[in-house]
């Protein structure tokens, strides 16, 4: 008897989304990424297309993190103390394609600077880096209505993606986003309801969905990622249902949420492996972007991609 | 919910004033309203008045598809103004109808496969309308096989269970509710299921409630598609909260408008 390998048909697919501008396109990026575009499930290769892998992010803060892991900061070293070394360091010495950087600078328990250094800053990076940048707020509502708008105009033209839009903050960030030629970030916390809402809050203001990244807030290795996975796969199959509202792609935080994790303290290999495991159970549940801390668990991950996309 | 839009049908005064006069703006003006309320596909049927049908409806397709590339409902009981009308067809179509009759299966399968097009199948013959369940899932597989055996993909056929009148056929309603869900047993992929959901308050005084009250629970027995009036905005909304409830659609806040405009 011939079997006959059942071959799951989907409506729809994910909105393809390219971050970076080239000098022909108006930016100044020497090379430019695509991500989302797939229209089947994350790595079924035999039942759609999947142009574009999923995409390593380094992160990268705009001052020396106080409270990182021992094993991290021994890892980037003094790079750490100056963010343009530090990003350098990144394209450079790791070959990061892809740099997410974040303004906790500004935030007024971390910092506090004003509010018109962003745009300098962000100026001063593209200037420093040519790879795509992702840039996220210090996480304070009135300050990131202050200093994202700063920073979208700077980087006019570069096409970033930048976050993040909340249900209840939004607005500025969208207005600022849209009139820049940007992509947006749109947070919920792990809760699918919720990033449906917002997108559809998003694109009424006129921003396509097809410039939305989702950020569904993830869980690391024991710390609820099972449900990060749930939520990630139950928007995907709506999405590839015919959902347009959720056909976005995801960027996860996974080293953020993995270095927080008290095993990924234990020794030095610990963190690393927690970090490395966390992103690679996101690739199976349909990240696009995984924004990773460090240089050594991204190496890893590029490898493992290497070998999904082969 | 694939939802089929009713308005273009000549048995309404204005579609069939416009037809007459052949007044396109009137035609395609109703043709836009379904869609912006969230039609699928739009049914089109030239009426009883219509005196010249096998010219009607092509002007009507040609009129419709003017102004949007939605899946078209083709309503006659006759085949020569079926036919008409698939040839005027650029968009994907759907032939409505065929009987479980066998001298009209033979000449209207093969019609669908050549133009490609889907298929409704009334579980009704010229013996007359059925009785009981029974009697619907035999005429439904009357149908199934006479897809099977001439190769019409059965994914593409829409099996109407005939739905009566309440005040008709009271007795018969909850047998056709159960005929929605077993449809689906008789084949492997299974057919659709589809219903003229206006049959179902003829000759009442609460047309729109008993409309919308039938929808939601056909929806739980598991209905796939409607041939409805996509402007009653009480229909509508029911329609979107039932399959919410199925977990058809992820629920958020504005979940109402998120299913219109998709």
């Amino acid at each position: 008897m011939v079997e006959h390998p059942l071959i799951e048909k989907w409506a729809s697919q994910i909105a393809s989304i390219t971050l970076g501008a080239c000098k022909s396109e108006g930016g100044s990026r020497s090379k430019i990424l695509n991500i989302g575009g797939q229209n089947t499930l994350p790595l079924l290769f035999k039942e759609g297309k999947i142009p574009n892998p999923p995409r390593i992010a380094f992160e990268v803060w705009d001052q020396a993190p106080g409270d990182w892991p021992v094993e991290l900061v021994n890892a980037l070293g003094k790079n750490i103390l100056d963010p343009f070394k530090w990003a350098e360091y990144c394209v450079k010495e790791c070959q990061a394609e892809l740099l997410c950087v974040k303004l906790v600078s500004f935030h007024p328990d971390y910092g506090n600077k004003q509010p018109e250094l962003a745009g300098k800053f962000i100026k001063d990076l593209l200037k420093r880096v040519e790879v795509p940048l992702i840039i996220i707020g210090c996480g304070d509502h009135a300050v990131d209505n202050s200093i994202l708008p700063i920073v979208s105009e700077a980087a006019k033209g570069e096409r970033c993606l930048i976050g993040s839009a909340l249900q209840d903050n939004y607005k500025t960030l969208v207005a600022s986003v849209l009139a820049d030629g940007h992509s947006i970030v749109a947070e919920s916390p792990i809760d699918v309801n919720i990033a449906k809402q917002l997108n559809i809050l998003i694109s009424d203001m006129g921003l396509s969905l097809e410039r939305i990244v989702i950020n569904p807030t993830i869980g690391a290795l024991g710390y609820g990622l099972e449900y990060a996975y749930s939520i990630m796969e139950r928007a995907r199959l709506a999405a590839l249902s015919g959902d347009k509202t959720l056909a976005c792609p995801f960027i996860c935080f996974a080293g953020q949420e993995a270095w927080r994790a008290n095993e990924a303290k234990l020794s030095p290999q610990h963190g690393i492996i927690w970090e490395t495991i966390t992103a690679s159970a996101l690739i199976q549940a349909g990240a696009d972007i995984l924004v990773i801390r460090h240089p050594s668990a991204a190496e890893k991950l590029n490898k493992h991609i290497k070998n999904l996309f082969s | 919910m694939f939802i089929i839009g009713e308005l273009i049908n000549g048995m309404y005064p204005v579609i069939a004033k416009a037809i007459i006069d052949k007044d396109k703006a009137v035609i395609q003006q109703y043709a836009l309203k379904q869609v912006a309320c969230g039609a699928s596909a739009l049914d089109i049927n030239c009426g009883p008045a219509s005196r010249q049908p096998l010219i009607d409806m092509p002007w009507l397709i040609e009129t419709v598809q003017d102004v949007t590339n939605l899946t078209l409902c083709l309503d006659s009981s006759k085949i020569s103004v079926i036919e008409a009308g698939l040839k005027a067809a650029k968009n994907k179509t759907i032939i409505n109808s065929t009987t479980a009759d066998k001298d009209k299966l033979n000449i209207i399968i093969p019609l669908a496969l050549k133009y490609n097009s889907s298929l409704i199948g009334l579980a009704m013959s010229a013996k007359g309308i059925p009785q009981n369940k029974d009697q619907r899932l035999e005429l439904a597989a009357e149908i199934i096989t006479a897809c099977l055996e001439s190769g019409f993909p059965v994914e593409n056929l829409y099996l109407d269970p005939i739905l009566m009148p309440v005040n008709v056929a009271q007795a018969q309603l909850k047998d056709i509710l159960e005929s929605i869900h077993e449809f689906k047993f008789i084949s492997q992929p299974s057919p659709k299921t589809v219903v003229g959901l206006s049959n179902i308050s003829q000759g009442t005084n609460s047309r729109n409630l008993i409309n919308r009250s039938f929808l939601t629970m056909a929806i739980a027995y598991g209905l796939d598609s409607a041939i409805l009036d996509p402007l009653d905005n009480q229909l509508l909304d029911a329609l979107i909260t039932a399959e919410l409830i199925m977990n058809k659609n992820i629920y958020c806040a504005s979940y109402l408008d998120a299913y219109r405009k998709k």
